[in-house]
């Protein structure tokens, strides 16, 4: 039978002595570039995956016109990673541009939401996807057009016109299939009723990005929370869809807590690039 | 309009007129300037800057490196290419000329109309397939009139 580890003999009058030095002073957020590189990156994130996502259909979707829309949609989302993660690597200030942030990651480093990386499913629960978070992404890019960060201002104020097409496309199909045939509406409420639980994550309050709202860099979800629920509530009122029941959260992926789908995703589109590394076209 | 400003350098006339010539690699009919993708020319500062129209377009690549070539070989190599992100590119930069040379080319020109005129036949009668078109930047349309797909340059 495998042995316990060793206590360390001297650990409880450790914790007796004197606590070392500032172990007790409030945390050090001077760090604004770091904390603004950690922003940039899950707004770079959230685009890339999704559109990585959305790219899976290419050559799929049920008909030529879906099949460009999802494509576009998935071009507009992985520029404005681009820029956003360019402008990351450069608040970071290690040399890493958004090619090198994109491809050169592993699953822990990732900073999306949870809701981007979950699987595409039918074309029902990507709409359904699509919808929940083009509406909350067009909502925090119109905010982020006012950052004090001139350049999350500039990609914002760029993405948010293209967002709008976004969330009024799969709006759109959300009223179409919830309100089409026993079999479309089943398929639609199946994927709204995946994708609730992630919401919350979209608007959880993280104390770590205090200092960046502060400065006005950073924008609180919390403030459109009623305007994201009243636009919600009224497609799906249009689409004669009921709002799924409650579901425990599910939260995390700001942290790097992320589920299964994400290693997966990131193994297909990082392939390239990491068994060839630095090769160029 | 910044191309029609009136310019007295005739060193800043040369190099818009240059960029004149440079067609846009998805739709070559219009030129940059036309499609208001350069936005300001800087001489004494030796700088051309340029826009991107949508953030993923993939044509924003192979123009930088379009205009690059182009400075290269008339004089300009000296002069550096600055990506100007803010104000966001619009449909409303598309100087008048450019609109005439997409409504030749069979490309409606974005307008405020809820429907466009058909390219084609000029018929009004014209109805969306699809929001999304070959590229962002247009919308699918069909004439019920003369039966023709057409695309549809989205106002952006």
């Amino acid at each position: 039978m495998p042995s316990l580890p060793v206590i360390e003999p001297d650990v409880q009058a450790k914790a007796r002595g004197k606590a070392p030095e500032g172990a007790f002073d409030p945390r050090d957020d001077s760090d604004h570039a770091g904390l603004a590189f950690e922003y940039a990156l899950r707004l770079g994130d959230d685009a890339l995956i999704l559109g990585q996502r959305l790219a899976e259909w290419c050559g799929h979707a049920p008909s030529v016109e879906v099949d460009l829309s999802l494509a576009n949609i998935a071009l507009d989302l992985i520029g404005q990673a681009t820029l956003f993660l360019d402008h990351a690597g450069a608040l970071e200030g290690k040399g890493r541009d958004g090619d090198r942030l994109a491809f050169h990651r592993d699953v822990l480093d990732w900073r999306n939401c949870l809701m981007v990386e979950q699987p595409n499913g039918d074309f029902a629960q990507t709409m359904a996807r699509q919808f929940l978070f083009s509406t909350w992404h067009e909502l925090l890019l119109t905010m982020l057009s006012d950052s004090a960060d001139a350049q999350i201002a500039a990609v914002a104020a760029k993405g948010v016109k293209e967002v709008a097409y976004h969330r009024e496309l799969a709006a759109e199909w959300v009223v179409r299939l919830g309100d089409g045939t026993a079999d479309s509406r089943a398929r639609m409420v199946a994927g709204l009723d995946w994708m609730w639980r992630f919401i919350p994550e979209l608007f959880a309050s993280e104390e770590v990005l205090a200092p960046l709202l502060a400065r006005g860099v950073a924008a609180d979800p919390a403030a459109f929370r009623d305007e994201y629920d009243r636009r919600i509530v009224a497609v799906m009122s249009e689409a004669g869809l009921d709002l799924p029941p409650p579901q425990r959260a599910i939260l995390g992926g700001r942290q790097g807590h992320h589920g299964e789908h994400l290693g997966h995703l990131l193994a297909v589109m990082q392939a390239l690039p990491r068994t060839m590394p630095g090769e160029k076209w | 309009m910044i191309a029609a400003a009136p310019c007295i350098d005739p060193a800043a006339d040369a190099l818009w007129a240059l960029l004149e010539t440079i067609p846009d690699p998805e739709i070559p009919v219009v030129s940059i300037v036309d499609l208001g993708i350069v936005r300001a020319v800087d001489i004494s500062a030796r700088r051309v800057a340029l826009t991107p129209t949508y953030s993923g377009c993939p044509a924003t690549l192979t123009i930088e490196a379009d205009v690059r070539a182009a400075l290269d070989a008339h004089g300009f190599a000296d002069f550096a290419i600055e990506t100007m992100l803010a104000p966001p590119w619009t449909t409303d930069w598309i100087s008048e000329t450019g609109k005439a040379k997409l409504a030749a080319y069979g490309i409606a020109p974005p307008s405020l109309a809820a429907r466009p005129n058909c390219p084609l036949c000029g018929s009004v009668d014209t109805i969306e397939v699809s929001r999304f078109g070959s590229t962002p930047c247009k919308a699918q349309w069909r004439c019920s009139a003369c039966l023709e797909p057409f695309d549809r340059f989205k106002c952006h």
